[in-house]
């Protein structure tokens, strides 16, 4: 390959390595210096430098955690995978055979559906939370689990990826083929249209998991009961004693990575499914 | 009643008279299928947008003498007015543009640069790259938020040393937050653009090289255009992302008294309505920063569109 600006080729090499360098060790380090922090009791959490190691005391700090508030924690990552887990499987259920309905059924309302989801996709989360929690409180269910577990089943983001794949994976003709056979249009959905649009699915499955996980404005407005919290509301709860009580610091720290690893892992697994499901509702 | 697919251009004209002819039946089942996402943004989105622009009309008044408690008055626009005269309301908005002014041009500018560095033919380890920038996106943004005050509070974090300023004080939380966001969202996007650069036919890129474009020329008068829709997308959610702002000051509150209660429009949502238990005036505050981030992506939209002409 010729350089016509007179650049070598080893120094653009050299260059555009070391930038990706620079944006990777940007990305990293907070992530490093959360897991050093973690292992580190409160003495060392401020004497000791930032990415060096003190005493290993990861075990001491999660023994700390769990025992804290008579085991509190253990209720928010219940929680957490309780709203996230749950909420993914039916959210992304939810999402396919409405993007799959749209994409590939004919019925009154269609357009009109398509432009409100649409629309929806636009609609700021943070200022439909306030709405919410006042919609709640009128219904009496603030405080409570549903209400919000179903607000995050929303996804209006995922019905449009869904209608993507759907449109992108699922050819006319077997879905005519199986309405041949007699097979009613959920029956097709559920053993035809489904299990072609799998990578789809999962991709929306796996950022809606992401969406609720992370979620944390919603449980602030509707949540009192630090029974209910998620791990994210619980982790801000103690965060906001820190400058008083330095003892909270290692709990919150150690909270924050037990809350952090299983998205990494999730991510670094489910590479290959996620990068491909990206790419077909990229495109469209 | 004809109703032609757009989706299908092929129009299949066999397959739709046959899917319509169970008059009765087969009209109406796909509802099975969208009926509950129809009833869950029914219920979550459009009723409480509603139920949101009915109390905003309303405030809450003593009355008389105050002995029968407070009732609500309806006050027309009064809460609307309220809220765009209220000067912390303004300063709100103002630091919510200031952020979006840098955050948006360096989160997308640096995932484009990063992605068409990844997409350029001299990387290698391209997945390690992609997967360490990607990550942070994994992070809850509480999290995010309580691992960058750490880095940035005296005594703990390294960075309060290292920099000049101070990013905890009150000149310094605004880079400070800027640079929590795009760890965030830096990898996300660049994941989004790579994947669309992907897609560019590979013959155009070797016409471009055989006509003597350079790697640089090419990605500039190439790749950028071509996947200028994506941009485009990727600003306006970036766009209706930075508007809402409030996790990352949220979490700074508790390190640093330099973000005040009523930081970001979102922030003041919060106070007025958990604080000072204003509801009408929550409701109107909410409702602007929906209005500001639809008419801010329909104007994106419209560039983009122009643009492409």
């Amino acid at each position: 390959m010729n350089s016509p600006r007179g650049t070598s080729r080893w120094t653009s090499r050299g260059a555009v390595h070391a930038l990706l360098l620079v944006a990777a060790l940007y990305s990293v380090l907070p992530l490093v210096w959360l897991l050093t922090s973690a292992t580190k009791n409160v003495g060392d959490f401020s004497t000791t430098g930032a990415f060096e190691l003190a005493d290993w005391n990861l075990l001491g700090n999660l023994r700390d955690l769990f025992a804290e508030e008579d085991g509190v924690f253990l209720h928010w990552v219940r929680n957490s995978l309780l709203y996230a887990g749950l909420g993914a499987v039916l959210g992304a259920l939810i999402c396919s055979a409405c993007g799959y309905a749209i994409a590939k059924l004919d019925f009154p309302g269609r357009r009109a559906l398509f432009a409100v989801t649409l629309a929806g996709v636009l609609v700021p989360t943070t200022a439909l939370a306030l709405p919410l929690y006042l919609l709640a409180s009128e219904l009496r269910v603030v405080d409570t689990f549903w209400a919000v577990f179903i607000p995050l089943l929303t996804n209006p983001f995922g019905v449009y990826l869904a209608r993507a794949y759907a449109e992108a994976a699922v050819p006319d003709e077997v879905l005519e083929a199986s309405r041949m056979d007699g097979a009613g249009e959920l029956r097709t959905f559920l053993t035809i249209a489904l299990p072609m649009m799998r990578p789809g699915v999962v991709t929306v499955l796996l950022f809606q998991f992401v969406g609720i996980w992370n979620n944390f404005f919603l449980p602030l407005v509707m949540l009192t009961d630090p029974k209910l919290f998620p791990m994210t509301l619980g982790l801000f709860q103690w965060s906001s004693r820190v400058s008083q009580f330095p003892q909270y610091n290692p709990l919150v720290i150690t909270g924050s990575l037990l809350a952090v690893v299983p998205l990494v892992i999730a991510f670094v697994v489910l590479q290959r499914q996620w990068r491909s499901g990206l790419a077909t509702g990229s495109v469209k | 009643m004809t109703v032609v697919t757009e989706d299908s251009p092929r129009a299949n004209g066999r397959a739709e008279r046959k899917r319509r002819r169970p008059a009765g039946r087969g009209r109406l089942t796909p509802w099975l299928l969208a009926g509950p996402f129809a009833l869950l943004l029914l219920g979550t989105v459009l009723v409480p947008i509603g139920y949101a622009l009915y109390l905003s009309l309303f405030t809450e008044r003593l009355s008389g003498l105050g002995f029968d408690g407070p009732h609500d008055v309806f006050v027309w626009l009064g809460n609307y007015a309220d809220v765009l005269g209220d000067t912390a309301f303004r300063d709100s908005v103002g630091n919510v543009a200031r952020y979006a002014l840098l955050h948006i041009p360096l989160m997308l500018g640096g995932a484009l640069l990063l992605a068409l560095l990844l997409d350029s033919a001299t990387v290698q380890l391209r997945q390690l790259w992609s997967l360490s920038v990607f990550l942070p996106y994994a992070v809850p943004g509480v999290i995010a938020g309580l691992i960058w005050a750490y880095l940035f509070s005296p005594g703990v974090g390294p960075l309060n040393d290292a920099l000049p300023w101070d990013p905890l004080g009150s000149d310094g939380v605004l880079p400070s937050i800027v640079t929590m966001a795009t760890w965030q969202w830096l990898g996300y996007n660049m994941i989004i653009f790579y994947t669309a650069l992907r897609t560019v036919p590979r013959d155009v890129l070797e016409a471009a090289t055989v006509d003597g474009a350079g790697p640089l020329r090419t990605a500039l008068a190439v790749k950028v255009p071509m996947i200028r829709p994506t941009v485009f997308v990727a600003l306006v959610f970036t766009v209706i992302g930075s508007l809402q702002l409030f996790t990352e000051p949220l979490v700074l509150r508790s390190f640093t008294s330099s973000v005040t209660s009523t930081w970001t429009p979102s922030l003041y949502v919060y106070e007025a309505a958990f604080v000072r238990n204003d509801h009408g005036r929550a409701a109107a505050a909410s409702l602007l920063l929906a209005l500001a981030c639809a008419l801010l992506s329909a104007l994106v939209m419209r560039l983009s569109t122009r643009r492409s002409r």
